[in-house]
């Protein structure tokens, strides 16, 4: 089996972040994965994105044209890559950010007002966690063990106050 | 085995680097490789190393010069643009028969071009760059761990053979994260007798120089590099063949564009074509032999590149010219989908040639 997500967003949203977490938890459970974000001035305040895939096998190219799995924090990316998601497959809305609905009935969307339950949760920032936890659970691929070695590798020891506010985030995206 | 760690192709020749025993990293910052300076600036203070950015790239290779010539391990990076800046370094590296590793993680050309991955520094790199005759060995890692292995084998390469050795990456493959692991050997570099170290007072001068005024002994080193280099002809090329057992059509193709092509080669086989992949690791020197020898048998060659057609030149003089080669390419940053280059497998089956 093979997933291929695409993260898009401003830069700043922690696109890159999520989709490493993401990347993080398939390596220590034994999948290959590859991560590759976008580079550049967009990282700085544009369009920023992330292609991350997790599989049973060996991966070709490491850049997600077909999404099974979109993320989507603003209106220019679901705009941009929403034709491009693979019939079946899922995307991940941030409602508090983008007012449309999908177009597409062919695919299924999940709307979580994410930046807005952060900034209600004094969890600030942290709105692309709050999704990562939700896609996580969805895929029913919610394992304790390796999401909190994930964060351990994903969060350096420098920053370690801030594994407490991201492992809620993750929780209340599992729970939403 | 060791744990396998998430890390960007760009970090993983760094730390490879630091592996390998090199000491010194000399740099200027161009995208997309400044992770490798970033690292090193990081690293090096802690291990007794040094990390210095110098003020131009003319000013980093000749400091790399100089670290070599007193038998260091020295490694520098850039860009496409950056790499152009450092040709005449390299030059000079080469016909002072200096080891040196030197990274180029290729962005859009000519030009400032674009910080887009690219992969048309392929002539630049293979045919020496520079002025003058000389080689480089060129190394195209197509994963992260490749990218980590291969820098280890350059550092070796280039104190076996006294030569620069070249990292011939791309933005794609510095940029995206995989897992890698470092637990491989290492060897330690050799005695270098020949390095400017002092004297002690107890041998003759070693003089490290790419000067000879007299026209005889300027051809005498260039006819004993050449002989060097017929050696590594026979000896280091490396690829990797991909479902070439009963190939018909081969798809040729290193670095990110063999990654691409893997994909598209697994769906053509889906589709009963019998298509295979030879993935060149080194491009200097070209592993004709593999070429050769599926000439034999194969129907047409593809050349799945991100330039507009450098690598094509040594599938045809590998093949002798037998077998139709095509060219299936993106350039300018952009890069060919699993999608074009299985539309390329497609029509050559169907016997169309381009």
């Amino acid at each position: 089996m093979t997933t291929h997500y695409l993260f898009a967003g401003f830069g700043g949203q922690g696109i890159l972040f999520s989709g490493k977490l993401l990347a993080y938890k398939g390596l220590i459970e034994g999948k290959n994965v590859s991560w590759l974000p976008s580079y550049g001035p967009e990282m700085r305040g544009g369009t920023a994105s992330c292609s991350v895939i997790i599989s049973d096998e060996p991966i070709g190219a490491p850049i997600v044209l077909e999404p099974d799995v979109l993320i989507a924090m603003n209106l220019p990316s679901l705009d941009r890559y929403e034709g491009s998601v693979v019939p079946g497959g899922k995307v991940y809305v941030d409602s508090s950010l983008i007012e449309r609905k999908l177009e597409r009935t062919d695919i299924e969307g999940v709307y979580i007002p994410a930046t807005k339950l952060a900034g209600e949760n004094g969890m600030d920032g942290l709105a692309n966690m709050i999704i990562a936890g939700k896609i996580i659970a969805d895929a029913k691929e919610w394992n304790e063990e390796s999401i909190e070695k994930a964060l351990g590798k994903c969060i350096s020891a420098r920053h370690a106050d801030m594994l407490e506010i991201n492992r809620k985030a993750l929780l209340s995206g599992r729970d939403f | 085995m060791a744990e396998k760690v998430l890390m960007k192709g760009n970090e993983a020749i760094a730390e490879a680097a630091i592996i390998a025993g090199c000491r010194h990293y000399f740099g200027y910052p161009i995208t997309p490789q400044t992770e490798i300076a970033a690292y090193m600036a990081k690293r090096m203070p802690k291990i007794g190393g040094t990390f210095l950015q110098a003020e131009s790239e003319l000013a980093a290779i000749s400091m790399v010069y100089g670290a070599s010539a007193a038998g260091k391990r020295v490694m520098t990076s850039s860009s496409s643009p950056g790499i152009s800046l450092k040709s005449e370094g390299i030059s000079y590296i080469a016909g002072s028969d200096l080891p040196a590793v030197i990274v180029n993680a290729q962005r859009g050309g000519p030009g400032l071009g674009g910080i887009q991955p690219s992969q048309s520094d392929y002539f630049q790199a293979t045919r020496g760059g520079g002025h003058g005759d000389y080689h480089m060995i060129v190394l195209t890692p197509d994963s992260v761990q490749e990218m980590a292995e291969l820098t280890v084998k350059a550092f070796d390469l280039a104190d076996k053979y006294r030569m620069p050795v070249m990292i011939l990456a791309d933005g794609t493959i510095g940029q995206m994260m995989e897992p890698v692991s470092f637990d491989f050997e290492v060897k330690a570099a050799p005695q270098k007798p020949w390095a400017t170290t002092g004297t002690q007072m107890k041998r003759s001068h070693n003089v490290v120089n790419s000067l000879y005024l007299k026209p005889d002994e300027l051809e005498r080193t260039n006819f004993e590099r050449f002989e060097k280099y017929e050696t590594i002809k026979k000896n280091e090329a490396l690829y990797e063949e991909y479902m070439m057992d009963d190939a018909e059509i081969v798809v040729a193709a290193f670095g990110i564009a063999a990654r691409v092509s893997k994909n598209a080669v697994v769906a053509a086989r889906k589709e009963g074509i019998k298509v295979g992949l030879i993935r060149p690791v080194t491009v200097w020197p070209f592993p004709d032999e593999p070429f050769a020898k599926a000439a034999k048998t194969a129907k047409q060659f593809i050349s799945v590149e991100l330039s507009m057609g450098q690598m094509i030149e040594d599938v045809k003089l590998a093949t002798g010219c037998k077998v139709p080669v095509t060219l299936c390419n993106r350039v300018g940053g952009m890069i060919p989908s699993p999608a074009e280059v299985l539309d390329a497998i497609r029509n050559a089956a169907k016997g169309g040639k381009n």
